[in-house]
């Protein structure tokens, strides 16, 4: 047998590259990372982490615009794109330099280059490393491929970094532009238009399905619409692209809204319309790994078709959330490792935020999908302006829902809309994990006074025991 | 402090016994030495002496109570100076210590633990059977989640015999799930829709049930069977056929109806039936014959059997049999009767026993005739016997007169021709 370089090689250093070579090494392997650009990936230095520091800043705006409704009056705000974004900046560097440190710590070899497969056998499967002056040749009997995804462009238009714009100019304009296109309605998109109509900017959004925000539970979806438009938003849903000219310093653009072609124009363009996997390149051909639309084809414990090699995160089927790649990488490891007593991932119970103002969360089922199972469902909905400590805050916008298998009792779908819901549907998703019915939930007791409240009343509700509704 | 008495090991063996007698009650003063209970195990009955001095503050375990394990306690034994007042007291206490030890398990539930609550209307309570059922044998804990707890109790399904795939073993929604699909469970009590067919009961068969249960429940059966050596039987009823002409048939089993009759007669204290005050004595022999029709049976009567010709019997017999098989019989035809006939002899059936037709205080049972070997003064020959079983109502018809019974038929039928006496 061929002595092998590494137990597992890692191929990306995003959440689930990184995070699955730090657990493998913990679990006594011998590991190497192999990273092209950025430890801790798109996540943490062009995703995730940057735009939630862009979104405090907005929030801050916001907060600022409306200081008076606490008995405060402030004059001569003033605000600067380029700190804005150089503190989003500062945040990301400070991360990558701390996974860094932690893949050090856990004793992972870094490598600077991008790695590929090349032909090898069972045992040994063999990675080229092609760092800036060198190819590197190791070997290793397992490997992660966790090569992440990047921003898709549409077949007339690709992003060109000055008036068309993907992610990475978004997170660092070097002005504030007076107008400005979003095309796609999720996350991504959602939590832009929401930063840039703080700021001042004018936002159309352009969504070709019926609803924004179309993943999420319709009636969720709804609150967002109505409070994006309060705000002055444009929200053209049913509404496909057409064609964009760039000029100058501006663009123009046709919308098929409704079958009826609409001349939008504006200063910027943002794509925010999904993401393509890193498949290429990888050397996937010289082994078994295959791969459907895109992404590649795994089982429940992540490995492709070819024993020994495995594919997490945004590379693989979806959803792509840093979170889910990061419990893959994990899954797979301890996998690898032979633990017992692992169970694979219930795809139901991966909660998805959004950092939009007002936020979105949810976890499982929606409304819609519970119904087209034809599950026996009910539902509880509860508002934020039931609640004391949201309207403490000032901030009593939105709901939470509830949906419960009837029959029996388990939780299928929660999805929240209003203040800091990110943060509390880790409650439903602990509920999930640990498969509650609706009594334990009903007899926990949530203190007083908190946003949380709304999620115990949600809950009653749907047994038609709310106390504050 | 008061101190609990404990179920005392009278042998290095013994894990359990009966607590077969208190000799004090609550509130009698005992001193250390003094007998308090008789304790009965398996192999022997032993006294039990008080270890401290004390007044009985409370007993335990009542009388005749079974299977009391080693070291439980039976009875509270109070100290100088205390009153029963303290030890409820105590007791009270020890009552909440458990509820509150009950509420904070709340992943790791015992199954016995009552969900009540969630109940919304009565017949979604367990009965006591099921309740026992869904326990384990050992008492053990079992780790399951909520949600699987509630899918395994909706679908009736045993969890002490489920294998669980969460952390320690925890069953999971997804392992009770599974054992619809997969047969790896060791004892499933679920059974799917495709594999049986729901028919609802006809009246007839809730009649029958009703009978049987009725008679297997109050009338206490006891059974004596016969063998009875049918040659002389067949070779009478071969001459009387051969004269028939077409215009009678008699069979083998209206000749046990007659030879019936006649032992009924020769002893009518067999003949009779239990009225709760008083016991019925016919005076008649008015014979029941099981028949088989579709979807149950049905028992019509020959009245007056002891007044009848077999050609009679035989005609009756045959325009009742047809009168069953067409649900033509009339109220009066089979409603009553003082004994009870069922034959499965047709069948090849050696010997069986009868569920007695109540208010009846007996039925017997025909076999089918077989050549058998038996040995006749000292020789092995061979014979065509039918071995009989009569069940009897304890209550009306004893041993001796059952007995006595089958004997007077066994000579009828090996002896025809007294039938004509």
């Amino acid at each position: 047998m061929t002595k092998n370089d590494y137990d597992l090689i890692v191929i990306g250093g995003g959440p689930g590259g990184y995070v699955a070579a730090i657990k493998a090494s913990q679990l006594g392997m011998s590991v190497a990372l192999v990273e092209d650009k950025h430890l801790g990936g798109i996540c943490l230095n062009w995703g995730c982490i940057p735009t939630k520091a862009l979104l405090r800043a907005s929030e801050i705006r916001h907060m600022l615009d409306n200081v008076g409704e606490f008995g405060f009056t402030i004059s001569n705000i003033e605000m600067d794109i380029n700190n804005i974004t150089k503190r989003s900046r500062k945040v990301a560097a400070q991360l990558s330099g701390g996974i860094s440190h932690l893949l050090k710590k856990n004793k992972v070899h870094v490598f600077e280059g991008f790695g590929y497969l090349d032909k090898g056998t069972v045992d040994s499967k063999i990675i080229i490393i092609k760092t800036e002056k060198e190819l590197i040749r190791k070997k290793a009997q397992n490997v992660i491929i966790a090569t992440g995804a990047r921003s898709r462009n549409l077949p007339f238009v690709s992003s060109d970094g000055i008036n068309i714009w993907d992610y990475k100019t978004a997170m660092t304009p070097p002005k504030l532009p007076s107008s400005l296109i979003i095309i796609g309605s999720g996350a991504i998109g959602m939590e832009f238009a929401s930063f840039y109509n703080d700021l001042g900017v004018n936002v159309t959004v352009v969504e070709a399905l019926p609803s924004i925000l179309p993943n999420e539970d319709e009636d969720i979806s709804k609150i967002v619409e109505n409070n994006f438009k309060k705000r002055g938003m444009n929200i053209k849903t049913n509404a496909t692209l057409k064609s964009v000219k760039t000029h100058d310093k501006s663009v123009s653009t046709e919308v098929l809204v409704n079958g009826k072609i609409e001349k939008i124009n504006s200063e910027k363009i943002i794509l925010a319309i999904g993401i393509i996997a890193n498949t290429e390149n990888l050397g996937l051909n010289n082994y078994n790994i295959k791969i459907d639309k895109g992404h590649i084809i795994t089982n429940e414990w992540l490995e492709t078709d070819e024993k020994g090699i495995y594919a997490i995160g945004d590379v693989t089927a979806g959803p792509w959330l840093a979170h889910k790649a990061s419990h893959e990488g994990i899954l797979c490891v301890e996998k690898i490792a032979g633990h017992k007593n692992i169970i694979p991932i219930d795809k139901s119970s991966i909660p998805g935020c959004t950092y939009c103002r007002p936020q979105v969360a949810s976890i499982g089922l929606t409304e819609k999908n519970a119904k087209s199972q034809n599950l026996n469902i009910k539902i509880g909905k509860f508002p934020f302006i039931g609640n004391g400590k949201a309207i403490a805050l000032g901030d009593a916008e939105g709901m939470i829902k509830t949906i419960f298998n009837k029959d029996t009792g388990e939780l299928i779908g929660a999805h929240m809309v209003g203040p800091e819901v990110t943060e509390l549907i880790q409650g439903f998703s602990i509920a999930k994990k640990l498969e509650t019915t609706e009594q334990e939930l009903m007899h926990t007791i949530f203190p007083h006074p908190t946003l949380s409240e709304s999620m115990h009343e949600s809950v009653l509700d749907a047994y038609n025991q709310a106390i504050h509704y | 402090m008061s101190i609990d008495i404990l179920m005392p090991a009278l042998s290095p063996t013994m894990e359990e016994g009966t607590l077969s007698k208190w000799l004090v009650k609550e509130g009698d003063k005992v001193v250390s030495g003094d007998l308090i209970a008789e304790i009965e195990t398996d192999k022997a009955t032993m006294e039990v002496e008080a270890i401290d001095d004390g007044v009985i503050g409370k007993i335990l375990v009542n009388e005749g109570q079974e299977a009391i394990k080693v070291n439980v306690p039976i009875a509270i034994l109070l100290l100088d100076g205390e009153d029963i007042t303290d030890l409820n007291t105590e007791l009270d206490e020890e009552k909440k210590d458990n509820k509150s030890i009950e509420k904070e398990t709340i992943f790791e539930t015992k199954l016995e633990d009552n969900e009540e609550n969630i109940v919304t209307s009565p017949e979604h309570i367990l009965n006591s059977e099921q309740k026992e059922e869904f326990l384990d044998t050992n008492n053990k804990r079992i780790f399951i989640t909520p949600l699987a707890k509630r899918i395994a109790k909706q679908r009736d399904i045993n969890i002490s015999l489920l294998d669980g795939s969460g952390p320690n073993g925890r069953i999971l929604k997804i392992d009770v799930e599974k054992i619809n699909v997969n047969k790896n469970v060791k004892n499933i009590n679920i059974v799917s829709p495709e594999n049986f067919e729901l028919v609802k009961n006809s009246a007839m068969r809730k009649t029958i049930a009703d009978r049987l249960v009725k008679s297997k429940t109050e009338a206490p059966h006891f059974y004596l069977s016969i063998d009875c050596n049918i040659d002389e039987l067949l070779n009478i009823r071969s001459v009387l056929n051969s004269k028939a002409k077409d215009k009678y048939k008699i069979s083998v089993n209206d000749m046990i109806i007659k030879a019936s009759s006649a032992a009924l007669m020769k002893v009518p204290k067999a003949n009779a039936s239990w009225e709760n005050e008083n016991t019925k004595y016919f005076k008649t022999t008015d014979i029941s014959v099981a028949v088989a029709i579709e979807g149950g049976l049905i028992t019509p009567i020959i009245e007056d059997v002891q007044s009848k010709g077999l050609l009679e019997i035989s005609k009756d017999m045959k325009s009742l049999v047809d009168k069953a098989k067409s649900g033509k019989l009339l109220p009066e035809e089979y409603v009553g009767g003082s004994f009870s006939i069922s034959n499965l002899g047709m069948y090849g059936i050696k010997e069986f026993s009868a569920v007695i037709n109540p208010p009846q205080g007996c039925i017997l049972a025909i076999g089918s005739g077989e050549k058998r070997p038996v040995v006749i003064k000292e020789q092995i020959i061979i014979a065509t016997i039918m071995t009989v079983t009569l069940s009897c109502d304890h209550r009306v018809v004893d041993g001796a007169v059952g007995a006595e019974l089958l004997s007077e038929f066994k000579n009828f039928i090996e002896n025809p021709s007294l039938m004509l006496l």
